[in-house]
């Protein structure tokens, strides 16, 4: 179990993480020191078709009139939405109705709408060195574009909405040095998914997970955005990659606002390092009901499937389509199998769409979802029935997460899954190549 | 700058309490404080809702709160009269909506091992100074900074909200 102080004693001179730059910069300071609990300024603040109806209902109650800028609250109705029942059409009205009586700009309804932690760096909503509140655990994601981005409760987007501010505690940062390279169809999915294998659901409580290594250079934005997605896994309050290119090119185009590109100090503290080596890291397999529960591919064994899901803010994005396209191509869904492939957002889709990559889905007879959360919180779009066992892109495989209490969720990544839907069973691609 | 002293006997409780021993999610289909305080720590110790009288300090060790994200938990406790939460460490969330919900929690590596069941205990909220009147012993927790004192005496994140939008 983690232990943390509030007291810490700091050098007038000690080197600063990226965590702490962003978090001293919001918060008007010069320096700040894990524990230390600062008010900062948000630059974005988001929430979702599940979580915003709450805040809505405080902001109301305190009598408030406007939110803090009409461009800056962000909300998109991606878990339920398309609207799949009349509770979820009522919820998704309120935000429409919120969004038109504040005019925000950024209110993502049905056919612009995608799963949010994808939509919002996709659209430059999100970029480097903001510090981005959501009433979403896995607003982590942004953390890969070197972002401050964390998940928090109804109340604190209720507040964060009205005030633009919002308080944090500094967390202490751990450092994970990525070497060396990732094996054929080792993706991000499988370095998080190991990363979390090795330290546990708890093992970055309350702390920033700070990436850098030779590794980091070769890994995409995608790749990036998977293993910060994940950070709420291990229990942590943020991920972050240092921006570097890869970041400048992925944000050039889209995002409107001046990026700021925080490094971290050579000399800045971190409470624990890690070398993780990327030989090491087979494709990786998490079995139910933990994140953490993981095996590397040649130790999973006989494991029979009964649905494929290949989508969600985990990996519903193009490169994850492509690599299952690759995989697929030509070839058929087992009998027995449903496989279910959702691109995260519109302008995925549509590329898909147009790359032929959507032709190669249905051709194997796998089912296109319009972009939503669906089964992966066990909304819509894929239910599991009791019994049954699906692999899945996502990142929970908590009891009952996509459907029956009974039902089992193993995680993996795109190849994992694309190659799992022709067999039948968990495999590597190898075995359908 | 107030001099806020919170005091009472302490309950002791262990690691890793969770939300759902806190406030069962049997009981979450009311929001009403007065309801939840009825059946606050039941699951960790049934009889803990006839025991607390007002003031009374809940201390517990490692990684208190742990769980679900509910706003029910912190809201339960302070209902009930609990003054302040003493532990080792907190999960994150139950953190946050503590100070949203304007339940002093205090974080304090000694106190929870010297701490027994029963001990007049009182807090300095500015200090972060922990006394022991039974033991006559003394502990440092970390002190709330200025602005968490804020937020707990407007009664929460929301009131406090509230407080500066009238102010504007
Ligand atoms: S895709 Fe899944 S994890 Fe991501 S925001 Fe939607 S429900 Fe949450």
């Amino acid at each position: 179990m983690v232990e943390f102080s509030l007291i810490l004693i700091k050098d007038d001179d000690m080197g600063m993480t990226i965590t702490e730059k962003i978090l001293a910069a919001h918060a008007g300071l010069k320096e700040v020191a894990p524990g230390q609990l600062v008010n900062c300024k948000v630059d974005i603040a988001l929430a979702n078709d599940i979580t915003a109806p709450i805040s809505i209902k405080e902001f109301r109650r305190i009598g408030a009139k406007k939110v803090f800028d009409k461009e800056r609250v962000v909300l998109v109705p991606d878990h339920f939405a398309p609207n799949k029942d009349i509770e979820s059409a009522t919820q998704v009205k309120m935000l429409r109705d919120f969004s038109n009586e504040q005019g925000l700009t950024n209110f993502w309804d049905a056919g612009r709408m995608g799963v949010e932690h994808t939509l919002l760096p996709e659209q430059g909503i999100v970029g480097p060195g903001d510090l981005v509140i959501g009433a979403d655990s896995h607003t982590c994601t942004y953390g890969a574009l070197g972002a401050f981005a964390s998940g928090v409760g109804s109340t604190d987007l209720a507040a964060a909405m009205i005030t633009g501010e919002a308080w944090y505690r500094v967390p202490e940062t751990m450092l994970f040095n990525l070497k060396g390279k990732l094996g054929k169809w080792v993706s991000g999915k499988d370095v998080i998914l190991y990363i979390i294998g090795k330290i546990g659901v708890d093992g970055a409580l309350y702390k920033a997970m700070e990436y850098t290594g030779d590794m980091v250079p070769t890994l995409s934005q995608d790749d990036r955005f998977t293993i910060c997605n994940m950070a709420i896994e291990a229990g942590a309050k943020n991920g972050i990659f240092l921006p570097d290119d890869v970041t400048k090119g992925y944000v050039a185009g889209r995002f409107k606002r001046e990026a700021k590109y925080y490094p971290s100090d050579a000399d800045a503290k971190y409470c624990e390092r890690f070398d993780i080596n990327g030989g090491d890291i087979e494709l990786q397999v998490a079995f139910p009901h933990l994140p953490s529960n993981t095996r590397p591919i040649s130790k999973v064994g006989d494991v029979k499937v009964d649905q494929v899901v290949i989508g969600s803010c985990t990996n519903g994005r193009y490169s994850d389509l492509k690599v299952a396209a690759e995989i697929i191509k030509g070839k058929k869904v087992a009998k027995g199998v449903r496989l279910i492939v959702i691109p995260a957002t519109p302008l995925i889709y549509r590329q898909a769409m147009k790359d032929g990559l959507l032709d190669i889905f249905m051709e194997s007879e796998a089912v296109v979802s319009t972009p939503t959360c669906g089964p992966c919180l066990g909304g819509h779009m894929g239910i599991l029935a009791e019994g049954e066992r699906a692999l899945t892109t996502t990142n929970r495989n908590f009891v009952g997460r996509m459907g029956h209490r009974k039902s089992e969720v193993y995680l993996a990544g795109p190849a994992v899954a694309a190659a799992t839907a022709i067999v039948g069973k968990i495999c590597s691609p190898e075995d359908v190549l | 700058m107030s001099k806020k002293i919170l005091k009472g006997r302490a309950h002791i409780f262990g690691d890793n309490i969770d939300t759902d021993a806190i406030i069962p999610a049997r009981y979450l289909n009311t929001s009403d404080p007065a309801e939840l305080a009825k059946h606050v720590m039941e699951d960790a110790d049934p009889d803990f809702a006839k025991k607390v009288v007002k003031g009374d300090i809940i201390v517990g060790k490692k990684n208190f709160g742990c769980g679900s994200s509910r706003e029910h938990a912190p809201v339960a406790i302070r209902a009930a009269g609990v003054s302040c939460v003493i532990a080792k460490s907190y999960a994150r969330i139950f953190y946050r909506n503590s100070f949203n919900m304007a339940l002093p929690i205090f974080e304090s590596a000694e106190a929870p091992d010297r701490i027994a069941a029963g001990d007049e205990v009182e807090v300095d909220m500015d200090s972060g100074v922990i006394r022991n009147l039974t033991k006559k012993e003394q502990y440092q927790a970390a002190p709330i900074p200025d602005f968490m004192q804020k937020l707990i005496e407007a009664g929460g994140l929301m009131e406090s909200v509230k407080r500066r939008m009238g102010a504007e």
